[in-house]
């Protein structure tokens, strides 16, 4: 199989593996955070980009996930690797929960419907819900994760697990992409009443979108979790949704390499910027309105699908 | 029953606040479907003008009295307008004929800015209000006594409201408004100026917000950078639960999420507020997937 744009692929990743011999531990922690930006950005993406639907809630997830692996972790000493895929499950169960009824919302309700949902998993975190979430404080102590009888513990560490985890989810997210589910979603995202008259469940293709993204972003939040050994309710609050969400817009939504750029841009421009201190906000603003404006489909939007004539019934 | 009475005031009082803010979401978002992210920023600048100009230049002794407040208020709108109008030229005006999101994004980081520029040249700490603007002895109402500017609050902004629906209603701008929102390239071809009507709506929106951003100065007595934010998601929320681009849904819903809030917070609980007044939203669209007062979808102003 020919990967499209291979060279730029194999370059990136020539550059994110020789990263760690030249930056110092402070970039390299940038570096980690936009690796994870660029898993929940990739998660959202199958929701906003994908299938289209204004989701400004995906820190829920995220949450949902990051708690799950400090709860498993330091009330019942499950290994955090083993929670992961825990994580997942149980964001992704959160996700197939409160979506059902709002799945049919349109466009704008379903963005404050989404947005209200994130508030309220933050206030019921604040609020030491069932008594397990620590309250304001949130939980402390969460183990480091171990491979093999090998704890990462440096930044360098958690620089490969992340960026492998990111690399893993570029591979399946493009097999997802081209698969039968990928363009269904595509149709539902341009015309739904369209896809349903062609035979698409859209109600279940919607509610697996959510599941899917939301399970994955549960799966960063373990990550994040076990990077910070601490969690808050204060790391997943509105704002977080919003920089996922201008991630994914910004970047190009529905395609791969423009969410890993957003990621790079939106998580990454500040640290730029930091020269000009307080300042250094105002000018992300600007930066975030002009290049807006200037690309306004995103900074690489996705390629229209190409069928060519003389390959049609090769590949169904 | 007194307590029971005065949260319902407290709420209303609010609620007029939000539903000031909500109008300049539900009109933007009629005449171009876009959430203007930066609305929640015009009103906390609305709030910081309205200090300045109190204090710092010298017009306090005149802007004390009803009269005073009502000139100051006029000077605020007319301010918050001027950047409003700024803000669709240079952030949403060259993204009109693109995806509805990437004007999301260029609102949020329009957000940004605004809130820290505020940031900038006022600095990050609270600020109060002079408290002694307005006279607040409390009025007597079936023997309860109720804060005036609790009551004033209330009244201007249903008063402001008012003025709105009749102005859109009646006038001929309004009337190129409504036929704007419905459809704007039929309005074009009538021979309505689109960009003037936007203009317009940019003008009304933000000077709204702005007063409103006043009137939390002078209600609650302190002021900060980010009280937008808030401001904005609730306000937005209430746009929505009486259905995005309706006029009276937007001043239904403000008024009933202020009394939501502040019932729940009285006798439910204090730190749920917030996610009380989420949870309904939620209901209300799960039943009525369009709003409160929202017509199909949501294509009238």
């Amino acid at each position: 199989m020919k990967v499209p744009g291979s060279v730029p692929v194999v370059l990136f990743s020539a550059l994110i593996l020789a990263a760690p011999l030249v930056l110092d531990h402070y970039w390299l922690d940038v570096l980690n955070s936009i690796g994870l930006y660029t898993i929940l950005g990739l998660s959202l993406n199958i929701i906003l980009g994908h299938a289209g639907m204004f989701n400004m809630g995906h820190a829920a997830f995220y949450a949902i996930g990051a708690y799950t692996t400090a709860i498993l972790n330091t009330q019942y000493g499950v290994p955090v690797l083993w929670t992961l895929p825990l994580s997942g499950l149980a964001a992704a169960l959160f996700a197939v929960i409160v979506a059902r009824p709002i799945i049919h919302l349109r466009g704008d309700y379903l963005l404050i419907v989404t947005i209200g949902m994130v508030e309220i998993v933050r206030i019921a975190l604040i609020n030491d819900v069932f008594g397990i979430t620590g309250g304001a404080n949130g939980i402390f102590g969460i183990s480091r994760p171990e491979l093999f009888g090998f704890k990462l513990r440096q930044p360098q560490h958690f620089y490969y697990f992340i960026w492998l985890f990111v690399g893993i989810t570029v591979v399946l997210f493009t097999l997802l992409e081209n698969s039968r589910f990928g363009r269904a979603l595509n149709y539902l995202r341009e015309d739904d009443v369209a896809a349903e008259g062609s035979g698409i469940n859209t109600a279940a293709y919607k509610l697996a979108a959510f599941a899917l993204g939301a399970g994955w972003a549960g799966m960063a939040g373990t990550i994040f979790a076990s990077k910070m050994t601490i969690i808050s309710p204060e790391s997943f609050s509105f704002w977080e949704s919003v920089l996922l969400f201008m991630i994914v817009i910004l970047g190009g939504a529905g395609n791969i390499a423009g969410v890993i750029l957003g990621a790079f841009l939106v998580i990454g421009l500040p640290e730029v910027f930091r020269d000009l201190s307080t300042a250094r906000m105002l000018f992300y603003g600007l930066a975030m309105m002009f290049m807006m404006i200037y690309r306004t489909q995103g900074i690489l939007p996705p390629q229209p699908r190409v069928y060519r004539l003389d390959r049609v019934g090769e590949n169904p | 029953m007194e307590q029971f009475f005065q949260q319902l005031t407290n709420g209303l009082a609010v609620g007029g606040i939000y539903a000031l803010i909500a109008l300049g979401y539900t009109m933007v978002y009629g005449v171009l479907r876009l959430i203007n992210f930066a609305h929640g920023d015009l009103f906390t600048i609305g709030a910081y003008l309205g200090l300045t100009l109190l204090t710092s230049l010298a017009l306090t002794d005149y802007l004390s009295g009803f009269l005073g407040v009502g000139l100051l208020a006029l000077m605020v709108m007319g301010l918050v307008s001027i950047i409003g109008i700024l803000l669709e030229r240079i952030a949403y005006r060259p993204l009109r004929e693109s995806h509805r999101l990437s004007a999301v994004v260029s609102a949020l980081g329009a957000s940004i800015f605004f809130q820290n520029a505020i940031m900038l040249i006022y600095g990050a700490k609270y600020y109060v209000y002079p408290q002694d603007l307005l006279p607040n002895t409390p009025i007597f109402i079936l023997g309860m006594p109720i804060p005036l500017m609790r009551i004033l609050i209330l009244l201007s902004s249903i008063l402001m409201m008012v003025a709105l629906y009749l102005f859109v209603q009646k006038t001929r701008i309004g009337t190129a408004i409504r036929a704007t929102a419905i459809d704007q390239d039929a309005a074009r071809l009538m021979g309505i100026d689109v960009n003037r009507v936007i203009m317009i709506v940019f003008c009304i929106g933000p000077a709204l917000g702005g007063a409103a951003g006043m009137m939390v100065g002078i209600y609650y007595g302190q002021i900060n950078f980010t009280m937008g934010w808030i401001y904005g998601l609730k306000a937005f929320t209430a746009a929505i639960l009486g259905g995005i681009g309706n006029i009276p849904g937007a001043m239904l819903g403000g008024l009933l999420l202020g009394v939501i809030e502040s019932l729940s917070s009285a006798y439910i609980s204090m730190a749920w507020k917030d996610a009380i007044a989420f949870f309904v939203l939620i209901l209300i669209l799960i039943v009525r997937p369009t709003g409160l007062l929202g017509e199909r979808v949501a294509e009238k102003i």
